[in-house]
């Protein structure tokens, strides 16, 4: 059996450089625009990465944007070395957010972060762990 | 599909000195055989290569006023742009003179139009299914830029005829209706600022029909109605609304819409940077976007003579100054607003049709980026070094264009050549 193409991008994100902050999802939208990825699937992605490089910067100190490309899938994660999150449930609610109020003055933390992802991802799972950080895996099928 | 262009290049001019590879924000020039190749699927016509060329080896083509000839009528439309290349005291109704001396039978504003799209425009913002930030499509070097670079924000765009357009649609009408005579019989044209203009009158940006019969040059047009000027002894009527004239800079088509839900911004390097925000879900509280290619807004088109800046104080000066018009607004139905057109994306990112093939081409890419120098110096002819990356995987260029991969393999292969050298023939092996 041929093995399947796949690629595999990793992005480097820094807590607190918000000058920064998008840069990973917008080199991820350009490899999935090169591919030939339907639009609206490339912007889904895109918006869902953003959100997901977004809570690196504002939540934690340190992470990756990662994505894994196939034909039929495009897979996303995003890990941190941060605070984790002590209540992920509570976490998913439109408009929960802690996010301080120097980084809401900058026009971020509108607590819709996570709601947004699961939205567009058709797979959303997170992982964490209190006071080393957080996995958030994100999965788009591709059907067309 | 063969796409038409109104940026040219003269190849006997071009020196092949890559300045403009740099400059233009889709990336569509390369420098071959030592002349600048525009790529055609990529150049959306916002004529900042013909601003940066030191050789003047490309240009603008226009449509020559010999077409007048043709026609029984023909009407000028007047760019808000064009008023401000002249002093702030002549009277808007003098500059219209003496451009309809120059052959035409008739001319309009094309504020007119302007001032009928903002009032729609207000309107539409506060309606529903408005995808926000909802787009102008006034400049068509960014609907052009929408189309080609970011194909999946073009349901953005406000479903609005560009000013030019809708003037263009309001003139034969007035034609028509005052002579009885037919369309073919009208020629309606735009004195144009740039060279997008252009090729938006002979391919729209969608698939329809332009109701423009020619783009002329501004600066040819001004340098001729200038002239004429002093021997004007009669004002055209005017229209002359403040905000209608006001879309000749950059913020001008805001003045209808509430200024903290509005953003403008110019130069197609900051449109392109606003989009990507767009792009990633940002600014979803903006209303309105008026991206313009040109920095100051249409007084800042390759064609325009005066300094922008100096253009935009003439023209706030005129619109305080300006008298009761003699014109009324024009009475248009919503219907003659609405693009004709269907905007459909035209991506060129895509590096093949086949999704397994462009994945592996990809990781070609970021292998090939690996081995080259990341200085991106255009010497390879592309402007910068992944770019080059994405030539070679595309089949378009090859890795030895690099200078830097050159002279490694032309010093490996003088290795092995010593090699070869001190190696003796088995027969002469005695020493
Ligand atoms: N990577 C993360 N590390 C730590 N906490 C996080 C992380 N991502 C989200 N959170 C928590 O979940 C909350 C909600 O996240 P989100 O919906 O993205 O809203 P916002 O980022 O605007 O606060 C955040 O305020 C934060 O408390
Ligand atoms: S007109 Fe603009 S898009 Fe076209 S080649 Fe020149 S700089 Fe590039
Ligand atoms: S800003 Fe105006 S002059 Fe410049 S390209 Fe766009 S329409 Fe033409
Ligand atoms: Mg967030």
């Amino acid at each position: 059996m041929v093995e399947q193409a796949v690629l595999e991008v990793a992005y480097q994100v820094v807590g607190g450089d918000f000058s920064q902050a998008g840069d990973g999802a917008s080199r991820l939208k350009r490899v999935l625009q090169q591919i030939g990825l339907a639009p609206a699937l490339s912007r889904r992605i895109a918006v869902a990465a953003y959100e997901a490089e977004l809570n690196i910067v504002i939540h934690a100190y340190s992470g990756v944007l990662k994505a894994k490309v196939s034909p039929v899938k495009v897979e996303v994660w995003a890990e941190d070395q941060g605070p984790g999150i002590p209540d992920v449930e509570l976490a998913m609610k439109e408009g929960y957010s802690t996010a301080p109020d120097h980084v809401r003055a900058l026009g971020f933390g509108a607590g819709m972060g996570l709601p947004n992802m699961r939205r567009n991802a058709d797979e959303l799972e997170i992982k964490t762990v209190l006071g080393e950080g957080t996995i958030v895996y994100m999965c788009f099928a591709n059907r067309a | 599909m063969t796409y038409f262009h109104s940026v040219k290049l003269h190849e006997d001019k071009c020196k092949g000195c890559t300045n403009c590879i740099k400059r233009c924000p889709t990336e569509a020039i390369r420098v071959r055989g030592g002349r600048a190749v525009i790529d055609d699927a990529r150049c959306v016509d916002c004529g900042e290569c013909i601003r940066v060329c030191p050789n003047r080896a490309k240009s603008v083509v226009t449509d020559s006023r010999a077409l007048l000839k043709d026609r029984k009528f023909n009407a000028c439309l007047v760019a808000p742009s064009f008023f401000g290349q002249f002093r702030s005291e002549v009277s808007l109704g003098r500059i219209l003179a003496s451009i309809k001396s120059l052959g035409f039978s008739h001319v309009l504003e094309v504020s007119r139009a302007a001032d009928v799209v903002a009032s729609a425009l207000s309107k539409h913002l506060l309606g529903p299914n408005v995808r926000y930030p909802a787009l102008s499509t006034s400049c068509p070097a960014v609907v052009r830029l929408v189309q080609v670079r970011f194909p999946d924000l073009i349901d953005h765009f406000v479903p609005f005829d560009a000013p030019m357009e809708i003037a263009a649609y309001a003139a034969r009408q007035e034609i028509k209706l005052a002579t009885g005579c037919s369309d073919d019989e009208i020629g309606v044209f735009f004195t144009t600022p740039c060279p997008a203009k252009v090729t938006a009158v002979h391919q729209p940006v969608g698939q329809g029909h332009s109701q423009l019969t020619g783009a002329l040059s501004m600066a040819e047009v001004y340098a001729d109605a200038f002239k004429f000027l002093p021997k004007v002894t009669h004002e055209e009527p005017v229209y002359g609304s403040a905000r209608g004239l006001a879309w000749a800079v950059s913020g001008g088509e805001g003045t209808a819409i509430a200024k903290d839900d509005y953003l403008a911004v110019d130069g197609l390097q900051h449109v392109i940077a606003l989009l990507e925000e767009v792009e990633l879900g940002r600014l979803r509280s903006v209303k309105y976007i008026e991206g313009q290619a040109c920095i100051g807004g249409c007084v800042g088109g390759v064609l325009a003579v005066g300094n922008p800046f100096i253009a935009r104080l003439r023209i706030a000066r005129m619109s305080q100054r300006l008298v009761s018009a003699s014109l009324p607004a024009l009475d248009l139905a919503p219907s003659a607003l609405t693009l004709r057109q269907t905007l459909l994306p035209r991506p060129f990112l895509q590096l093949d049709a086949n999704i397994e093939v462009a994945l592996q081409k990809l990781n070609e890419l970021e292998a090939l980026v690996g081995q080259l120098p990341m200085l991106d110096c255009g010497a390879c002819g592309a402007p910068h070094c992944r770019a080059l990356a994405e030539d070679i995987v595309r089949g378009t260029a090859s890795s030895t264009d690099c200078v830097f991969v050159l002279r490694k393999q032309v010093s490996s292969l003088a290795g092995e050549l010593m090699d070869l050298a001190g190696k003796l023939p088995p027969a002469m092996g005695r020493g």
